[in-house]
């Protein structure tokens, strides 16, 4: 008994320790959210006015807004487009390295170059930019994600049902809708909230694309220049309604994608 | 199968459409302007030169580079050590909680980046969280300025890469045969000689591939370096920030870009050599 007590208890200290330098500063955060005077320097009560501050700042307002715009239409286009290149990629007969390459590449290229080569991009097509640009920038990181979870799911799809459809009758399409789709939508699903995700927190491709107008700030960007110069109080709010956020959406999809785990 | 030959090519052809036009022709569209002048405007002057390229070898950018190197290789180090006993120590817990712990310790690392680096600006600060438990403990010298410092960087760097490099290693880790280390135990060598000899050889593709994801991004970060360093460390991701952002000098940040993708290249391809030469070794020891 006490052998395998003392052969735990150094794993459980390294636990400890490890997860308390993730997530105390997150609890420190949250935790001064609700503090009244805001200041990290003493408690002074519980209370909610700087949730309430958030809610009449209308700069902060309007970046929720504009992320919010941003993160659907990435979203939509990315999980159609992500969901097609998935299926294109693992019904091909044989592998080939530099598509492999290609829905790789957006995962693991550094976001300051990828930020600079949109940039030199659209002001060499002379386009205007705006949310729309951070839409069409954002697309590529976020389907190369979608890509990548609908691609894990069909690894384990057995194509023989598909076959069995054809073999029954049904056409293509029908196949597709009745049989494939009902099968792939909690990856599909799952690669989606990724990418909403993603989309949200993003902030060097959006700074960069962004232009210059005030009216085109995403929330991260209005957090960066809002955290540049010190402690807000009402930055720690925000903080902790964005990590809610993405929490959330991050437990729904894990949980649909442990779900199709157990067929 | 109902998928015939020409399906899957028109299935991935819109992806494909979109990765081409929108991420490989813009990036060489960037490298190609690190050929060329910079125009007096701040544009780009088509005239073919490679002293952007040179620029990047100066001294005085060269030391930025290698700067950049060091904290992002100490930030890899550190992130590793700490990383490696959390990765062996998940992997040894029972199966049940394995995926949970594991979901917990990558949780963090899909909240927002900016929010995480927040976090430390509040914790090291001189009127900060970290200052104030120090005086409430007695301490009544000079509160500590630890915000704005290289140990301010390197430790925002690893708590924000911290959860990829324990996936990363757990991975490997997860995968071993525990008949090797038992093996190992049977033919007389201690605890320590097995997980020298045995697991830590075992594991280290998982060590790479944690340790360059680390090393990549810490080396081209502006984020962090910009709010925890104050602005007073240059990093190579702040030099092409600035060359795009502020001194309109393209074609030279271009170069800085080219090199920073060719430092990712290089690394990339030994882990994957280093991944590639592991699993020959076990399909090697699996013949034997």
């Amino acid at each position: 008994m006490n052998a395998t007590l003392s052969s735990k208890l150094p794993g459980r200290i390294v636990l400890l320790l490890v997860f308390g330098f993730l997530y105390l500063p997150i609890a420190v955060l949250v935790l001064l959210s609700f503090n009244a005077s805001g200041l990290p320097t003493s408690w002074s009560g519980f209370s909610t006015r700087w949730y309430g501050a958030l809610l009449s700042n209308t700069d902060i307002l309007r970046a929720a807004g504009n992320t919010f715009i941003v993160a659907v239409f990435a979203t939509v286009i990315s999980t159609v487009l992500g969901t097609l290149l998935a299926l294109g990629m693992e019904t091909r007969r044989r592998k080939s390295n530099g598509l492999e390459a290609l829905a790789f590449a957006p995962m693991v290229i550094p976001d300051i170059v990828l930020a600079v080569a949109l940039l030199t991009f659209f002001s060499r097509l002379g386009l205007t930019m705006g949310l729309h640009t951070i839409v069409i920038s954002h697309v590529i990181f976020d389907l190369a994600f979608v890509c990548s979870v609908v691609r894990a799911r069909l690894k384990h799809f057995d194509f023989s049902i598909v076959e069995a459809s054809r073999d029954l009758g049904a056409s293509g399409w029908t196949t597709f809708w009745r049989v494939t789709f009902p099968v792939l939508l909690p990856s599909i699903v799952a690669g989606a909230l990724l990418a909403f995700t993603l989309s949200v927190d993003e902030f060097i491709i959006a700074f960069f694309t962004a232009g210059a107008g005030r009216s085109s700030i995403t929330l991260p960007m209005q957090i960066y220049s809002m955290i540049r110069f010190g402690i807000t109080p009402e930055v720690n709010a925000l903080a902790t309604i964005v990590m809610g956020v993405s929490a959330t959406a991050l437990l729904i999809s894990q949980w649909l994608n442990r779900q199709q785990q157990v067929p | 199968m109902s998928f015939n030959a020409t399906r899957p090519t028109l299935l991935a052809a819109p992806g494909v459409a979109w990765l081409v036009a929108l991420m490989v022709v813009p990036c060489l569209l960037v490298l190609s302007y690190a050929f060329f002048e910079r125009g007096v405007w701040g544009g780009v002057e088509y005239t073919f030169t490679l002293e952007n390229f040179a620029r990047v070898a100066d001294p005085l950018y060269a030391k930025i580079f290698l700067n950049s190197a060091r904290i992002a290789l100490t930030a890899t180090v550190v992130a590793i050590l700490i990383a490696y006993p959390a990765a062996y120590a998940i992997s040894r817990a029972p199966r049940m909680s394995q995926p949970i712990l594991l979901f917990f310790a990558v949780l963090p690392f899909w909240s927002n980046y900016l929010i995480r680096t927040y976090a430390w600006i509040v914790l090291l600060n001189r009127e900060g969280l970290i200052n104030n438990l120090l005086r409430s403990l007695g301490y009544t010298g000079e509160p500590l300025s630890m915000l704005y410092t290289e140990s301010a960087v390197i430790t925002g760097l690893v708590y924000n890469y911290l959860p990829f490099v324990i996936l990363a290693i757990y991975s490997t880790l997860s995968r071993l045969n525990p008949e090797l280390m038992e093996a190992s135990r049977d033919l007389g060598a201690g605890p320590v000689r097995t997980f020298l000899r045995v697991t830590l050889p075992l594991t280290l593709p998982g060590v790479a591939a944690g340790g360059v994801f680390v090393f990549v991004l810490s080396i081209g970060n502006f984020v962090t370096p910009a709010l925890l360093g104050g602005g007073r460390f240059q990093m190579v991701g702040n030099l092409v920030y600035d060359q795009f952002l502020t001194a309109n000098d393209w074609p030279f940040g271009a170069a800085l870009g080219a090199a920073l993708i060719l430092t990712m290249i290089v690394l990339l391809l030994l882990q994957a050599r280093a991944t590639a030469h592991a699993s020959g070794e076990r399909k090697g020891e699996a013949a034997q």
